[in-house]
């Protein structure tokens, strides 16, 4: 097992340099020059000239992606060129509130998603199934930013029963807190709990279909003692697959989210960034997010590892 | 008559017939498409898509950038059927057009995709020392969660609708070139991929001839869900200002300015959100009736997607 765990550590290290290269090379292809864009039209040809030497972007290519490889090594990420202060503090700060709503989404899609898979594998072929299917896949057709709206307009316009938007410290008020991270995370349940739903129907009627669950049922075993006890965990492998994928896109929906609702995580902050031409701040945000992501799918590796001693020795 | 001249005799007979049973197959294939549930509504949806988004010109009641003076934000009515915006445009008309924004953004989307995901999963397939190097970068791309990488090589590249759809083909070729590499490394290893390297068969007819035949059906099936994410894909980069920018209208960008009168006029944020849904699930629902259509094995591996 612990072979297992260092050989996937160091699988990440390639994918960890495509991706910081990959954010470098974010700044580079922005056309014209990024330093007028910073500075505003008002900026004399002088004051451009010393941004551009401040901001290392008179040198070549090759010596800033040297720099950047340093820095990033001691974690440095940069300095924002508005916010004045460091990337990685402004990132880190924001990072808990973006974080608990991919948690939040993460509980209520595993929650829903296996709910309606399990429903519609036990009610094969029935209007449960249908039913259950339909509404997985309409989920994942409706736009996360849209069904946001929908729903502030509806539950929050409408009935008042929850805020718009705003965001409200744990530590400060938990029931606001839960309040304002109620709405955002159904968004993100919602549109993403499709991809589960189908696998856990899938993975389901593969297990159900075995002589181990007529057995269960022969000897008398109830019901749903068989499908929880027996099915379900025998069909979790795959299902663990998908939960990993699903952080990650769970992630990437949370930015979108997060604008509608007005959260102050790091979605929010690279949207402003875009808005602002902070370069430093996306890149920031963008390796951030995606080391988050890589290590969220070894962690997930290592359950699989866990779960299922054959994937261990696979590898 | 020698037993040369016999065979000879046999040859064209037999390519007729081996022609018959491929067309055979093919009915086969569409007869069956076409009773297939899903496939039929999603065929349903996505043609009156089609044809609203290509009659736009036509069907399309008012200009979608004509203000009308006398109504802002309007409720829908009879002169206005889903209402108007805060410019006096009318929505159902910006909607049609921005159906067609969409529309092209995906299908350019797909074909960019599809080339370059098949260059690359066959290179990376087929080519043993290029697989290695390749697919860790392909890995590397999708890193990223969601369209983040969309969302911030657009908004490096500036808003426009070229660079949306650069943004997009770069976020989605890695999973179509994975798509494309694992058919190629099983199809590669089959014994009549053999015979016709053992007949004498270069590497470029090998490829087209026998193993990408083999790869056709999983990459139709995962572009019919590319170009679905693209569409939902593009009205995000819209919404947040760094898709095709406005006045020409977007899915996207329409629900982007009707965000801020939310309350006002909730019509205007509401309707689009319809159209998407409808050609995403028109798609997704293509989708799901061609994979089991073609092959029903393929529904597990692509659940994970």
């Amino acid at each position: 097992m612990f072979g297992f765990i260092v050989r996937r550590l160091l699988s990440a290290i390639p994918v960890l340099i495509v991706v910081s290269l990959v954010t470098f090379l974010i700044i580079w292809i922005v056309p014209g020059d990024v330093t007028a864009e910073i500075a505003g039209p008002d900026a004399t040809p002088a004051q451009l000239a010393r941004l551009r030497q401040d901001l290392g972007l008179d040198r070549p290519l090759v010596d800033r992606a040297l720099i950047w490889y340093g820095h990033l090594l001691h974690g440095d990420l940069g300095q924002s060129y508005l916010l004045n202060r460091s990337v990685a503090d402004a990132v880190i700060e924001r990072l808990p509130v973006t974080l608990s709503l991919v948690a939040l989404g993460l509980l209520l899609s595993v929650g829903m998603g296996m709910l309606l898979g399990i429903l519609a594998a036990v009610r094969h072929n029935s209007w449960v199934d249908q039913a259950a299917t339909t509404v997985a896949l309409l989920g994942l057709s409706l736009p996360d930013f849209w069904f946001g709206l929908v729903l502030i307009l509806f539950f929050a316009v409408e009935l008042h029963w929850l805020p718009t938007g705003g965001f409200v410290p744990l530590t400060e008020d938990p029931v606001g807190w839960l309040r304002a991270m109620t709405l955002p995370s159904l968004t993100l349940a919602f549109t993403q709990m499709g991809v589960l739903a189908r696998m856990t129907r899938s993975s389901m009627l593969d297990v159900l279909g075995h002589d181990f669950i007529r057995t269960a049922r022969a000897k008398g075993m109830p019901g749903w003692n068989v499908i929880f006890k027996h099915a379900l965990l025998n069909a979790m492998i795959p299902i663990v697959t998908v939960i990993g994928i699903l952080t990650g896109v769970l992630l990437g929906g949370a930015v979108v989210v997060e604008t509608v609702f007005s959260l102050p995580g790091v979605g929010r902050l690279i949207i402003g960034a875009i808005q602002r031409r902070d370069y430093p701040i996306i890149q920031g945000g963008l390796l951030i997010t995606a080391s988050t992501f890589v290590f969220v799918n070894i962690a997930v590796d290592i359950v699989y590892g866990w779960l299922d001693p054959r994937v261990r020795d696979d590898r | 008559m020698t037993a040369e001249a016999a065979i000879d005799a046999k040859v064209p007979d037999l390519a007729r017939e081996m022609a018959l049973a491929r067309r055979r197959q093919y009915l086969h294939f569409f007869r069956r498409l076409f009773v297939h549930r899903s496939f039929l509504i999603g065929f349903g949806l996505l043609s009156i898509i089609v044809v609203l988004a290509v009659l736009a010109n036509l069907i399309a009641p008012y200009d979608p950038d004509a203000n009308d003076y006398t109504s802002f934000l309007a409720a829908p009515s009879a002169a206005h059927l889903l209402g108007t915006d805060e410019f006096g445009r009318d929505v159902l008309s910006r909607i049609i057009f921005g159906t067609r924004v969409s529309l092209r953004i995906g299908l350019a989307v797909v074909i960019t995709t599809g080339v370059l995901g098949t260059i690359i999963g066959t290179l990376a397939g087929y080519v043993r020392w290029v697989d290695g190097f390749v697919m860790r970068a392909m890995d590397g791309l999708m890193a990223f969660p969601g369209v983040l990488l969309a969302i911030a090589l657009a908004a490096a590249l500036g808003p426009s609708e070229m660079n949306a759809i650069i943004a997009l083909t770069v976020t989605f070729t890695p999973r179509t070139a994975r798509v494309v590499r694992a058919s190629v490394l099983v199809t590669k290893r089959m014994l009549y991929v053999e015979a016709a390297i053992a007949a004498g068969a270069g590497h470029a007819r090998v490829i087209v001839r026998y193993i990408l035949a083999n790869a056709l059906s999983p990459l139709i099936v995962q572009l019919t869900f590319v170009f679905a994410v693209s569409i939902l894909a593009e009205a995000i980069l819209s919404f947040l200002g760094v898709g095709p920018p406005p006045p020409q209208p977007s899915l996207g960008n329409i629900i982007a300015g009707g965000r801020n009168y939310v309350q006002e006029a909730p019509w205007v944020a509401f309707f689009p959100g319809i159209a998407i849904a409808c050609s995403v699930l028109g798609l997704n629902l293509m989708g799901d009736g061609l994979r089991d259509t073609i092959d029903p094995r393929l529904r597990k591996v692509q659940d994970a997607r």
